[in-house]
């Protein structure tokens, strides 16, 4: 300290000195400014030992300090460096009008995601265990693995992420949510109602994962800007993996974001996905009522754009708050369709435009009591199917294609007697079929929580 | 896309001109870190204070603003002890900040200089939302600010080398008027001492620590937990043989429980400030003490 003081007194001193020069050529006021700059250290050092003199008598004369407890010494066992280790529990009981079999999304292809009401009476959801860690102080990593009810484990995320890259650059790579929207990245535990909207099981069968890589950059500005692009090999769907080597499609996107006072926030964004699908298989049923697998080949590119709003009575979240959000999705697919293709094998153009929205809202308006609304619209359009406008096939042997506007109208009301469990009643009046019934979906829902405190993104 | 990628090197460019000749930029985790960096750090730091008083610090989304400060930030000062684990760790992972990240200079813990109350000897959440490292809400004993000014005014000093001097000196005097400040609090607050008190959650802890009141119960039963009406009724006639003379209460609480014990125990409750900011008084770090003190001695009077 003693040989660093005159150091930094001499840098203070070049600081205050060397622009003085430059700027007015002027000896004297360098000089001047020189014995000031010596003067205020000096003055600061005996300012500072005054004060010591003065705090050490007062010390004498006030109460002693709380004596200072045992420190517990970092245990050296092997376990020490054990990842932080979180579970969720979920299940479910759902009683629904209709038969959950013949649930499906008018207008839009199977896209062979988990959706859907489920099964009815009691199902045990997804348990979800995820383990996370830095690695070392350049990355950290994350595995969420989710046992399904059926004793299937699938690997939800596994993925690393920088923690040093310079100029608020992140990079992840592996398996992850896509950033896209703001649902996507969310993990189910964590959704507001018991399931995904309609336009996210429609468009990307509940939430799009990608096994690659991802680059975002965050502004070194005051108000939030993330701009964020990520390739991979394209196998979740819309996409599929091609027969060749190289990167299948590109996401971009970008989120802006800041606060209303200290009451509200906000964020909004913005996404384009565009991805290549190579015998992209779906069943359906034909002009007999057989089934038959047919495929998609081309491109496929989704524009998505979402907003969030927040606001809290004086910012505090803990009594009452509430949230709305939103989003739009917007896809145009081009390409060629295959009609059955393990027997029939015929192919021609296919062209589709389809959109699809939902607006929800929570609001928490006890402690640990939360209401939610949400309304869910798709427009499937009417796709240009080549097969058909030639004469080949007609309509009736593409069912699943004919056009249909699904909704959806959820309530729900959640009980959540501490930051680990969660108790959600849920309502739902389903119109996803094509044959427009109604179907009347009640769910009763448990998440528990086991372990590590999560924390979780906006 | 060329010119957004030029757009983005030049909004790059600028912001590290800007920032090379700015002040230490400091993400503090609550009102009272902010309030004490500012004290220590004067005009070569740019206090931006994460939450308010009126906020549960337990309890805060990791909100995009706060993403954005967490950015720019050449030092976080956090209170530390998993006060913060809710939505700390997401700022850090998704600031893009290599700076600021856990092990890093540019990370303060305020509680790793201190010694914790309330250290949990068995880890089970059937006793609620317990903190394992011990109870996080230190800094209403005024001591642990005494204590933390200290590692702070080095922290900035290793932050900021140039100004090494400049924050020892204004560390010293903080020293000193805080040292003379507890001297006054504490010959003020004597009355206090031994006076039986209700309190809401485990956060005044530290507070009734320091000026030796007497915790006759907490109205939450478990950290975390909302009470119950049963709960409450034991408490009532449990408090029956030996009322408390005061209920304590934040800012930051919902006061519905605390007043309705407060007409059947007969004993005020008194809304403290708990942090800077939770009251017009509490300006600053010392308006706080003042504040909480006034208080105390008017509800008892």
């Amino acid at each position: 300290m003693h040989g660093f003081k005159p150091i930094a007194a001499l840098m203070a001193v070049g600081c205050v000195a060397l622009p003085a020069l430059a700027r007015a050529d002027d000896d004297v006021a360098a000089l001047r400014a020189e014995l000031q700059t010596l003067k205020a250290d000096y003055e600061a050092r005996v300012a500072s030992l005054e004060s010591k003199i003065g705090e050490l008598e007062a010390v004498a004369t006030a109460a002693p300090a709380p004596e200072p407890a045992p420190v517990a010494s970092p245990g050296s066992s092997a376990s020490a460096f054990n990842p932080a280790i979180s579970v969720v529990l979920a299940g479910s009981y759902a009683d629904t009008s209709q038969d959950p079999e013949d649930w499906g999304i008018a207008g839009f292809m199977p896209n062979g995601g988990e959706i859907g009401p489920g099964d009815r009476s009691f199902s045990l959801g997804e348990s979800e265990i995820t383990l996370a860690a830095s690695v070392d102080p350049f990355f950290s990593a994350q595995l969420t693995a989710a046992i399904a009810g059926e004793d299937e484990i699938g690997v939800e995320e596994a993925f690393f992420r920088t923690t040093s890259l310079p100029a608020g650059f992140t990079a992840k790579g592996g398996r992850f949510f896509s950033g896209f929207g703001y649902l996507n990245e969310v993990h189910a535990h964590a959704w507001d109602f018991a399931d995904q909207p309609l336009v996210y099981q429609a468009f990307f069968g509940n939430q799009r994962a990608q096994d690659g890589v991802q680059v975002k950059w965050i502004a070194p500005t005051d108000l939030f800007i993330e701009l964020g692009a990520e390739t991979g090999n394209g196998d979740a769907f819309p996409g599929t993996r091609r027969h060749q080597n190289g990167f299948n499609g590109t996401t971009l996107f970008a989120h802006v974001g800041g606060d209303l006072g200290d009451t509200a926030s906000w964020r909004v964004g913005g996404a384009w996905i565009d991805l290549d699908a190579e015998n992209r298989e779906f069943e359906d049923t034909d002009a007999l009522d057989q089934p038959v697998v047919n495929a998609f080949t081309g491109q496929s590119r989704t524009w998505v754009a979402d907003a969030v709003f927040k606001w809290a009575p004086d910012g505090n979240s803990a009594r009452r708050y509430l949230k709305v959000q939103g989003e739009y999705m917007h896809r145009e697919e081009t390409g060629d369709l295959s009609f059955d293709v393990e027997n029939a094998a015929l192919a021609d153009a296919y062209r589709s435009t389809q959109s699809g929205w939902y607006l929800q809202s929570v609001y928490q308006f006890l402690p640990h009591w939360r209401a939610g609304l949400r309304y869910d619209a798709l427009d499937s359009g009417t796709p240009v199917i080549g097969l058909v406008s030639s004469g080949t096939l007609t309509t009736a042997d593409f069912p699943s294609l004919l056009p249909g506007d699904p909704t959806r109208t959820t309530v729900m009301v959640d009980w959540n007697p501490s930051e680990f469990t969660r108790w959600r009643l849920q309502y739902a009046w389903d119109e996803a079929r094509d044959n427009g019934d109604t179907d009347r979906q009640l769910f009763l829902q448990y998440l528990f929580g086991i372990g590590t405190h999560g924390a979780h993104k906006y | 896309m060329k010119s957004f990628v030029r757009g983005a090197l030049a909004l790059l460019f600028l912001s590290t001109t800007l920032q090379a000749q700015a002040a230490v930029r400091i993400l503090a985790t609550t009102a009272d870190w902010g309030a004490l960096a500012t004290e220590l750090g004067g005009e070569r730091v740019d206090v931006y204070t994460a939450t308010t008083a009126m906020q549960d610090v337990h309890r805060v989304d990791a909100k995009p603003s706060l993403v954005a400060r967490a950015r720019t930030a050449d030092l976080v000062v956090a209170n530390g002890a998993e006060l913060e684990v809710g939505w700390l760790p997401v700022l850090l992972q998704e600031a893009g900040n290599a700076h600021i990240q856990r092990g890093q200079p540019g990370y303060f813990e305020a509680t790793l200089s201190l010694a914790l109350l309330e250290v949990p000897s068995r880890l089970d959440r059937a006793m609620g939302d317990i903190h394992p490292l011990g109870n996080p809400h230190v800094q209403l004993d005024p001591r642990n600010i005494a204590t933390v000014a200290k590692a702070l005014t080095a922290k900035l000093a290793e932050i900021d080398p140039p100004g090494a001097a400049y924050y020892a000196a204004r560390g010293a005097d903080f020293g000193k008027r805080w040292t003379e400040a507890i001297g006054r609090w504490q010959a003020k607050a004597a009355p206090l001492k031994d006076l039986p008190v209700v309190i809401m959650h485990r956060d005044q802890a530290y507070l009734c620590h320091w000026l030796g009141m007497r915790e006759l119960a907490s109205i939450e039963p478990k950290p975390g937990v909302p009470p119950s009406a049963g709960y409450l009724g034991e408490l009532v006639t449990k408090l029956a043989a030996s009322p408390p003379r005061i209920i304590l209460l934040n800012a930051y609480n919902d006061p519905k429980a605390a007043k309705w014990l407060s007409e059947r125990v007969h004993a005020p409750a008194v809304v403290l400030p708990f942090s800077v900011g939770g009251s017009p008084g509490a300006k600053d770090l010392f308006g706080l003490f003042d504040d909480t003190i006034d208080k105390l001695l008017g509800a008892v009077k």
